[in-house]
């Protein structure tokens, strides 16, 4: 079947509500993006497949990333009449349990994460809330309510774990390319031109650039105009686009769409990182959907508009990530970035007009279309509108993404949301932007998340990771290591960046080997500030930020390493010990017995000693001590 | 991205050129454009890039063999160099990094007698450190193969090593 109309996704949406809503039969959902299955999930999927497969009251489907990673495997369970109940750590060997739990009624209460209130997203405020009739099952919290997903708004993430990402018609169900129809045939290209540039969306990938002004810069120019998804994500601690890829891929598809008829073109492709092979399968499926459906290809809806999807795979290469460099590896050459003296919106892929964006900013188009310029706005703040996906990772609590409105603090995030830093460890920065970003010390998390406020401090907003950092990692070592990731990803044709950041990593690495001098840290700086100065591309212009902003806010760490020799956090090996405090070892054995090199003797319940000869410092009594009995000396 | 890979023609591995022929006409359309990723679907069905394979694809697509180099030595995911049974992959991103994802290479590196980069002699396993594989809740994170192994600490590595042959 072709979908002509609105009426076509209305009857498809109301077949497909019943199975997402109101199932006459338990239905099981295994939250299977990446994450979810490195925990474990698709053991978990196939054990209950396989002993569900005659059973015609249970169905097992599989779902995107709901966010909440600490807790993977992640299982909801629920049927027409009963809540709907999340599961969490359900490994293989617990599914089972984890579904006649559920058909009992709710005994392994500890196993739960909570119940939903309203499975509904942002666009489906005109269906009535399909539990508002469902008794909710006592004592069980509400996942609304739950720290980390209490001020959460979701508009990237609205399909993500609330849908099978490999069937359209679930899509369809959450009100999904009702935006495009809508355009289609109720609108024209300079009507959704404005809408996006009204709404204040800016360009989420970490440049922050207006999308509807880049849109409309790239309708002015004439030629074969082409529409790029930017799925390189290539900062490290950052997976926002992975999970929307694998969660909810049409959402990208329907933003590109909107984009391209907004613009004027008939192509679009989605280069998409080689380490992502899941979101590559996704993404097939769905575009193979789409196109049995008539909302790929010629004649879209019956209308004259015309749009391919290809993708494109990269091939590890971070730099790749700069709209230039993507774009010359999308034309089967080195991924090396050009002056933009002339802007890709002009002259970009095949030198054609290019618009590129990443993939939270195509997912985030749909749903203003459909709910319009004004209702985005009204979140966040002055510059920074709507809301932005985060990785939470590091030390911290509650791993998981998270969309929040901007304007949100970063303490917020970082504690409510993310739960603060585990083991009672004190905290100490916030990471933003990968390798382009800074490290934002505790005295300025009262900071709101947006473009400039995170600017002002050194940072940068960024893709979206957010990495916490605790009192055991060492700020010197972070630098040392963002230099290495960017001399590793330098594409080493201009020189302040490929020479400037092998001087800054070379001084680096001397400091952590107890090697460093005096006049180390101004030469840093002069350093840094000549490669921000000089380079041609983002990657090298913002290289230095990581040192730049770990000196400006933890510079008494740098001296510490130059003048005292000492790592107060514990990492870099030449510069501290590991020691036994005798009043706090308990002797319980469990130093001794990991101890790979033997290193630590002593009698049971009675404290321990540890050889500095043998001793290797490999960290693993360190992080085995439970009474903090291991001292960094 | 600097690997220092022999220019000359390996003759370990016997190219079946009627097969690559399929890959670069049926799958990609003869088109220089996807030469990347026909040298990923190359890498696919060799475990790596092999020579002789570089050599045709040149001939076939009329790319310059110098470029077809400079692409597969700029992008890390290539190896002109025979890689192991198993590879081994240990995430350095900043997530892993902060939770001791630089200790546990410290002693996969030890236990294998290998650094990054490199194969063992037996051909078992194959070393190399990605950045990110997306996994962060898990870090550190190793995957060996298709196999993801998550919030390993370094006294569990050689139990999961002894798991593949």
């Amino acid at each position: 079947m072709k979908i002509q109309s609105v009426k076509d996704l209305e009857k498809i949406s109301r077949e497909y509500s019943t199975s997402l809503y109101h199932p006459e039969y338990v239905k099981v959902n295994i939250g299977m993006a990446s994450c979810g299955i490195a925990a474990g999930a698709e053991a978990a999927f196939n054990t209950a497949t396989e002993a569900f497969a005659d059973d015609k009251a249970v169905h097992i489907g599989q779902t995107g990333c709901i966010g909440y990673c600490e807790m993977e495997p992640l299982v909801e369970i629920f049927s027409g009449g009963t809540p709907r109940v999340i599961y969490k750590s359900i490994t293989p060997d617990k599914v089972l349990d984890a579904i006649s739990d559920y058909q009992n009624g709710i005994d392994q209460k500890k196993w739960v994460l909570g119940q939903m209130r309203d499975p509904r997203s942002l666009l489906e405020d005109e269906i009535d809330n399909p539990l508002a009739k469902v008794a909710p099952f006592e004592a069980i919290p509400f996942l609304e309510d739950i720290p980390f997903y209490k001020n959460q708004v979701k508009i990237a993430l609205r399909n993500c774990g609330y849908i099978d990402p490999d069937c359209i018609e679930e899509y369809i169900a959450k009100k999904g390319y009702f935006a495009l129809l809508q355009v289609l045939t109720h609108s024209e290209p300079g009507k959704v031109l404005e809408t996006v540039k009204s709404s204040g969306l800016r360009g989420r990938g970490g440049g922050g650039f207006p999308t509807g002004i880049k849109w409309a810069t790239c309708a002015k120019h004439d030629g074969d105009r082409y529409i790029i998804c930017n799925a390189d994500e290539g900062d490290p601690g950052a997976y926002m686009d992975r999970s929307i890829l694998e969660g909810d891929p049409h959402s990208v598809l329907e933003g590109m769409l909107l984009a391209g008829y907004a613009i004027g073109s008939s192509q679009g492709y989605i280069y998409v990182r080689n380490e992502y092979p899941l979101a590559v399968k996704r993404l097939v499926t769905a575009i193979k959907q789409a196109e049995a459906y008539g909302l790929l290809g010629n004649n879209i809806a019956g209308t004259d508009f015309r749009f391919n999807i290809r993708i494109s795979t990269g091939a590890g290469a971070f730099v790749c990530g700069e709209s230039t460099a993507l774009m010359a590896s999308l034309e089967g050459n080195v991924g090396r970035p050009r002056a933009k003296y002339v802007h890709t919106v002009e002259k970009g892929f095949r030198d054609s007009p290019t618009n590129l964006n990443n993939v939270e900013t195509y997912a985030n188009v749909p749903a203003i279309v459909l709910k319009g310029a004004e209702w985005f706005a009204g979140m966040g703040t002055d510059h920074s509108k709507g809301t932005k996906v985060f990785s939470l990772v590091g030390k911290i609590k509650n791993t998981g993404l998270v969309e929040v409105p901007m304007g949100i603090s970063l303490r917020e995030i970082a504690f409510n949301i993310g739960g603060g830093v585990p083991k009672k460890k004190v905290f100490k920065a916030i990471q933003t932007g990968g390798p382009s970003g800074g490290c934002i010390p505790e005295r300025f998390l009262d900071l709101p998340v947006d473009y400039q406020k995170l600017a002002e401090v050194g940072s940068i907003m960024g893709s979206g990771g957010m990495i916490a950092m605790d009192q055991d990692t060492c700020m010197v070592d972070v630098a040392r290591y963002f230099m290495d990731f960017l001399k590793e990803e330098s594409c080493g044709q201009c020189n302040p960046c490929r020479e400037g950041i092998k001087q800054v990593l070379d001084i680096l690495t001397s400091i952590c080997a107890g090697k460093g001098k005096e006049g180390d840290i101004e030469l840093l700086e002069e350093l840094g500030s000549m490669i921000q100065k000089f380079s041609l591309c983002g990657l090298g212009t913002s290289a230095p930020n990581p040192v730049l902003t770990t000196i400006l806010y933890f510079r008494d760490e740098y001296e510490a390493h130059i003048r005292d020799k000492k790592c107060p956090s514990g990492v870099c090996k030449a510069l501290f010990h590991y020691e036994i405090d005798a009043d706090a070892c308990t002797g319980c054995r469990v130093c001794a017995r990991k101890c790979p090199q033997d290193a630590i003797t002593g009698e049971k319940k009675k404290a321990h000693e540890l050889n500095q000869d043998l001793c290797i410092k490999c960290g693993i009594c360190y992080d085995a001590c439970k009474f903090n009995a291991i001292a960094i000396r | 991205m600097n690997q220092a890979i022999p220019l000359e023609s390996d003759t370990e591995t016997e190219v079946d050129f009627m097969e690559l022929d399929t890959i670069i006409e049926d799958e990609f359309g003869n088109n220089k454009e996807n030469l990347i990723m026909i040298l990923q679907a190359i890498q696919r069905k060799y475990n790596y890039v092999p020579q002789p394979a570089l050599t045709y694809l040149s001939a076939k697509i009329g790319i310059p063999y110098s470029k077809i180099y400079g692409v597969a030595t700029f992008y890390s995911t290539f190896s002109l160099e025979p890689r192991g049974r198993n590879i081994v992959s240990i995430c350095l991103g900043t997530a892993c990094h902060v939770r001791g994802g630089e200790r546990v290479r410290e002693r996969i590196q030890e236990s294998l007698e290998i650094s990054d980069g490199q194969t063992t002699e037996d051909q078992r396993f194959t070393l190399e450190s990605v950045r990110c594989i997306g996994c962060c809740s898990l870090g550190p994170v190793v995957k060996i193969n298709e196999d993801m192994h998550g919030r390993i600490s370094s006294d569990q590595i050689d139990r999961i090593l002894d798991q593949y042959e």
